[in-house]
């Protein structure tokens, strides 16, 4: 792929992308939410989804006993039945990565980390950066970072792109997913742009929000990042994963996202590896929805956990 | 001038969360009068719909449960005035599902009546049924009644009268209910008098259709706290009360066939209530 090294060429690029059907995105991502999925293959997609989520906690209430009991969440979903598979990571704030780590050291669950001064992501770049590495020296093992979404609408793409690229030097080996707020983006365009100038930058992930504004992910916005990501991987050879967040909270929608996945960018992208859901009330709709499988009764909320 | 004008038939749709949606499964099923005549299209409820109808009288029960009995039982009388407003609406659906004039009257004076004498029970219930309990100590100790949590019903054949005889004692004391209707008509205007009368969404949710497929669905429901098998037949209602045994939901299961006519009493407002006995230290 050709280099851009200057904001130039990166303006030109970003913006020589096709534009987005609107219309067309969202009809085809509610066409594909019609489809049907049942029996052994909602079972399936539903451990699919559990073992995809990133349970997230955060609050500014936020302390370390619910960061302790979100752990242990997130290693048995449902201790009453350890055939449900460990959650793909724990999403916490940066100061509370030490205590998310020490409680799921040797599971094989990750820790997630939002760091650039999350949600807003006003700050200086030292801010940024000093949160960030003070994380990865914590132990979280992917970051979370949220773009600088007023210099992404007035244009300034080169901003974004050096400080998604310092962000990226500063994780070291964690994985860097990187929140492009679609909620603010305006335009599918934009969101299409954003996703492409965070893959360029080197994110190893692109998430759609923070959870923090509304509208938080939909089908459409996920719809574009995943063909975004399929391009990408044509044209460069590398595999950046998806992760809708803020707004999931029923296996139904989970399940019309693996959905969307499967038909936008394939199955290669249907594995925690690239691609995660970001919830936190989704898991015990999860749960319950895979007790009514095994049991042949609706399941109740009293017999999960509340979180 | 042509004074013929097109008929504007009603379709009788569900009663779930304070609307009024077709089933989800789409079904619907043609009742009709005695004489085999068509009335109307109704729902045929599923068992998502009873899911979806459990998951809205739950999220009502804090609020419900939460406001005071003399809220509730205003929001009653309420209930009361609206169906005085549909006397004639009711009348002509008990008469087309096969009551004569005079007896349907009857049916819909005392239904009415019967709101109205549980809407008056809202604020006296707990001076009857709870207590203040002499204790060998320095304590304050007082037992009060509390709401069961949801309620599913499976209601009786009356139409109107063993309909509002089953849900005003449940949902007066502050509980929610899932109601599976035996006739649509009354059923649903009964709805719509809910739905214009100050009581919140989600409290009191009517589903219409077949009772032997919707009713096990809701005795089996681990979200509900109680069944009432009234309208349930003998050998319907003995797998139910077995199914409500997985999480100890009440059942409620009258022995005999009930004349809704009668004098009801208290015992139905008491079978969805629980009691909560507090301990308060005095002399300190």
């Amino acid at each position: 792929m050709e280099t851009l090294t200057d904001a130039a060429s990166l303006g030109a690029f970003l913006h020589g992308l096709p534009g987005v059907d609107q219309v067309g995105a969202d009809e085809r991502a509610a066409r594909l939410a019609t489809r049907s999925i049942k029996t052994t293959a909602k079972a399936r997609a539903i451990d699919l989804a559990i073992s995809m989520v990133d349970l997230t906690t955060l609050e500014g209430a936020d302390t370390r006993g619910k960061v302790r009991a979100l752990c242990a969440k997130a290693v048995h979903p449902d201790p009453g039945d350890p055939s449900v598979p460990k959650v793909a990571a724990v999403c916490v704030y940066s100061d509370l990565v030490a205590e998310a780590v020490a409680q799921l050291k040797g599971t094989g669950v990750g820790v997630a980390s939002v760091a650039t001064a999350f949600p807003s992501g006003r700050a200086p770049l030292e801010a940024k950066l000093a949160d960030t590495r003070r994380a990865v020296t914590d132990g979280a093992t992917e970051i979370d970072m949220v773009i600088d979404r007023g210099a992404f609408l007035a244009g300034d793409y080169q901003k974004v792109y050096d400080e998604i690229a310092a962000v990226k030097a500063a994780c070291e080996q964690a994985h860097l997913k990187v929140i492009l707020e679609t909620g603010e983006l305006m335009t599918y365009d934009n969101v299409r742009r954003a996703g492409w100038l965070a893959m360029l930058a080197g994110a190893d992930f692109i998430k759609t929000s923070t959870g923090k504004v509304a509208p938080a992910a939909t089908l459409p916005v996920t719809l574009i990042m995943l063909e975004a990501v399929r391009d990408f991987r044509a044209r460069t050879g590398r595999q950046v994963g998806v992760k809708p967040a803020g707004g999931i909270r029923t296996t139904k929608d989970a399940i019309k996202y693996l959905v969307l996945v499967n038909e936008t960018a394939g199955p290669d992208w249907l594995h925690a590896d690239h691609f995660r859901l970001g919830a936190s009330s989704l898991v015990n709709d999860l749960l319950m929805q895979r007790r009514k499988l095994a049991t042949g009764v609706y399941a109740g909320p009293d017999y999960f956990t509340l979180d | 001038m042509d004074t013929e004008r097109l008929a504007v038939r009603k379709t009788y749709k569900l009663f779930i969360a304070g609307a009024f949606p077709r089933s989800e499964s789409g079904r619907s099923y043609e009742v009709r009068d005695a004489k085999g005549n068509f009335l109307a299209n109704a729902s045929r409820a599923s068992r998502k719909d009873v899911r979806d109808a459990v998951a809205a009288a739950r999220k009502a029960f804090g609020g419900w449960s939460g406001r005071t009995p003399y809220n509730r039982g205003q929001i009653h009388y309420r209930v009361a005035e609206m169906m005085e407003g549909r006397r004639g609406q009711f009348v002509d659906e008990l008469r087309a599902d096969g009551s004569g004039k005079a007896a349907a009257e009857t049916e819909v004076n005392a239904a009415i009546d019967r709101w109205v004498w549980y809407a008056g029970w809202a604020d006296k219930i707990a001076t009857v049924t709870g207590s203040a309990n002499p204790v060998a100590g320095p304590f304050f100790n007082f037992s009060t009644p509390e709401p069961t949590g949801v309620v599913g019903i499976v209601a009786p054949d009356s139409a109107l009268l063993g309909l509002v005889s089953v849900v005003a004692p449940a949902v007066v004391t502050g509980n929610t209910c899932v109601v599976v209707a035996a006739r649509p008509l009354a059923a649903i205007t009964l709805a719509e008098v809910l739905a214009t009368s100050d009581l919140p969404g989600g409290v009191v949710n009517i589903l219409t259709g077949d009772r032997a497929e919707l009713a096990p669905w809701l005795a089996s429901h681990m979200d509900v706290n109680a069944i009432d098998l009234a309208g349930a037949p003998d050998e319907l209602a003995a797998s139910c009360a077995e199914a409500a045994a997985e999480n100890l939901k009440r059942v409620l299961h009258p022995a005999a066939a009930t004349d809704w006519t009668a004098d009801p009493g208290t015992a139905r407002l008491t079978a969805f209530l629980e009691t909560k006995t507090v301990w308060h230290p005095v002399g300190i």
